[in-house]
């Protein structure tokens, strides 16, 4: 199986990343070739085979549903790109 | 004072031949001097280090010394602490002043242990060898023409060049052991779930774990009863008592069972790092070990099966990355989806958005049974090789790497080879088993081999022990690089 250059663009575009013609390209045969590897592990038979998510196979621990965390807002606001009156600014998107 | 051991410096602290003030000035100096040339660390901050030794002898004044307080310790810059730069290695978070402290840095601080600075290393990880780092490359102390491998590159070249007497990393495919081990260092990566990924930057959360980057398998321990510890914020934090990693360390290692799988002494490594590894071996039997031969046969999935799910998580994790609340922000947009792709195609670099779309392929529609299940169907083989493996052993035995340090550039066009220098340090991660690599010699070229030491789940102590054995009989760990007196 070889990708082709339509898959290159539609990933970027579902990571949200740009890439031009030239970078799809050059990256087309990069991922290509990790595909040839990743290859290998397709045609094992793993019927019957649970899928492991967890090294160690534990369940999700939950906790109490109380309230742990205390506001920072002003903190992480500080270290963001653009902020007025506590809001994060991003460009309009309704009109 | 910068060749001695945590250990013996922990000893010099207590006798008060040494501050901490003092001792913090010594390795910045050596930074100072040396940095240039490696480009071990991305951010020092001598008023911040200073400050933190300053409290740890006043500490110690007061009666209040723990192991640890006063050391020097690098923390590679994946781990977020509080008011430093945490870059990760890209120009995605070149802005980015941590607002809080990861686990592990509160408790090396907590232990009373001093910042030293943040380690260069590949760009969030995802590298085998610190080129990909916005920073540039991280040189090798014993050939500064070759890599110091990664993604700890940073961490482990500082402690090789003696510009830190131990330091943090990650290890998600190998990037604590392969480093360690292409510089002559010690490096375990714990048991999956021991070290708390909280504040830690994720690239495969699955597969990342922190641990300790040191010169001895002592220090190794000392950093982990430190490091390891249940932390409620991580959701595969391990609840467990608490343990002392150094318990066993002057335990003989006579009569233990040394695992050697067939698939690890193939024709896979090179020529001058088996003849290393086949020497340790050798020693390990004179000092009473026994060997045995074991299997590993779905050891060859292990690489393709990394490169399905590291990339899979590694592309959810690294979405929060939309130059919105933090991080970089492209200058130029037109509106909120430009935003997004232009800050994300800026912001990272050739083999992180490489990885991310490789990721976002094997899980979009129509693929994910094929490629993503598939590959966690393929790592439970993984995993139950060395479930039958540590029947008849008590640890596995093999090369760190198939080669010993690389040249700069040599493999940075060629995504497969990179990714094959990792073939004998995955399959670890996969199964979430305990991997360490110590120094066992140098190949023809001068360059040191490393020996990885598999251990089973939660047998920290025990491997600990079998290398600092093994390094009392021998003096690998022990030699500097040129021009490191």
């Amino acid at each position: 199986m070889a990708l082709d250059l339509d898959d290159v663009k539609r990933v970027a575009h579902l990571a949200r990343i740009a890439v031009d013609e030239t970078e799809a390209r050059a990256v087309l045969s990069q991922m290509n070739d990790v595909f040839g590897l990743i290859e290998q592990m397709q045609a094992v038979n793993t019927s019957g085979v649970e899928p492991m998510s967890h090294a160690l196979d534990v369940t999700q621990r939950l906790r109490a549903d109380a309230v742990t965390e205390t506001d920072q807002r002003a903190a992480f606001q500080a270290i963001a790109p653009q902020v007025e009156d506590g809001l994060y600014l991003v460009p309009k998107v309704i009109e | 004072m910068h060749n001695a051991t945590l250990k013996s410096l922990s000893a010099e602290l207590a006798a008060k031949r040494v501050s901490s003030v003092e001792l913090t000035r010594i390795f910045l100096n050596r930074i100072n001097k040396l940095n240039d040339k490696l480009n071990c660390f991305i951010t020092l901050d001598e008023d911040a280090s200073l400050k933190q030794a300053k409290a740890a002898d006043r500490a110690r004044a007061a009666g209040r010394a723990q192991p640890l307080t006063g050391l020097p310790i690098a923390q590679k810059d994946i781990f977020c602490a509080k008011g430093w730069l945490t870059t990760c290695g890209s120009k995605m978070l070149s802005n980015f002043v941590s607002p809080y402290d990861a686990h592990v840095v509160e408790r090396l601080n907590a232990a009373g242990a001093v910042i030293l600075g943040k380690t260069n290393m590949d760009e969030f990880a995802m590298g085998s060898s610190s080129e990909t780092s916005y920073y540039g490359p991280v040189r090798n102390p014993w050939d500064p023409d070759t890599v110091p491998g990664g993604s700890s590159g940073g961490s482990a070249a500082a402690v090789a060049a003696r510009l830190a007497p131990a330091a943090t990393g990650t290890d998600t495919g190998g990037s604590i052991r392969q480093p360690a081990a292409l510089t002559g260092i010690c490096g375990l990566k714990p048991t999956y779930g021991l070290v708390s990924r909280y504040g830690m930057i994720a690239f495969a959360s699955s597969l990342d774990q922190g641990g300790p980057m040191a010169r001895t398998a002592e220090d190794l321990g000392l950093l982990m009863n430190a490091m390891a510890g249940f932390d409620a914020r991580d959701s595969t934090s391990l609840e467990r008592e608490p343990e002392d990693y150094t318990r066993e360390l002057a335990k003989p290692v006579k009569g233990l069972r040394i695992g050697l799988p067939k698939e690890f002494f193939g024709a896979g490594a090179a020529a001058g790092v088996m003849k290393a590894v086949d020497a340790a071996i050798a020693q390990l039997r004179g000092l009473g070990c026994e060997t045995v031969d074991v299997s590993l046969p779905n050891m060859k999935l292990a690489v393709p099966v990394y490169y399905v799910l590291a990339p899979a998580e590694a592309s959810s994790n690294l979405a929060r990355y939309d130059g919105v609340r933090y991080g970089y922000r492209a200058p130029d947009y037109s509106d909120l989806t430009d935003l997004y792709r232009k800050s994300r195609a800026q912001g990272f670099g050739a083999e992180v958005k490489r990885r991310i779309l490789i990721g976002t392929y094997v899980l979009s529609h129509g693929y994910y049974d094929a490629y993503y299940i598939q590959a966690q169907r393929v790592r439970r083989l993984v995993a139950r090789d060395f479930t039958e493996a540590f029947k008849r052993c008590d640890v596995i035995l093999g090369p760190t790497s198939p080669g010993t340090a690389f040249r700069l550039g040599e493999k940075m066009n060629d995504p497969v080879q990179m990714y094959l220098n990792d073939i004998y340090t995955i399959p670890a991660n996969l199964a979430g088993l305990p991997g360490m690599s110590i120094p066992c010699g140098f190949d023809e070229k001068g360059l040191p081999v490393g020996l990885q030491v598999i251990g089973n789940y939660f047998s920290e102590a025990r491997m600990l022990g079998f290398a600092h054995q093994y390094q009392l009989a021998t003096d690998w760990h022990q030699r500097t690089p040129p021009g490191v007196e």
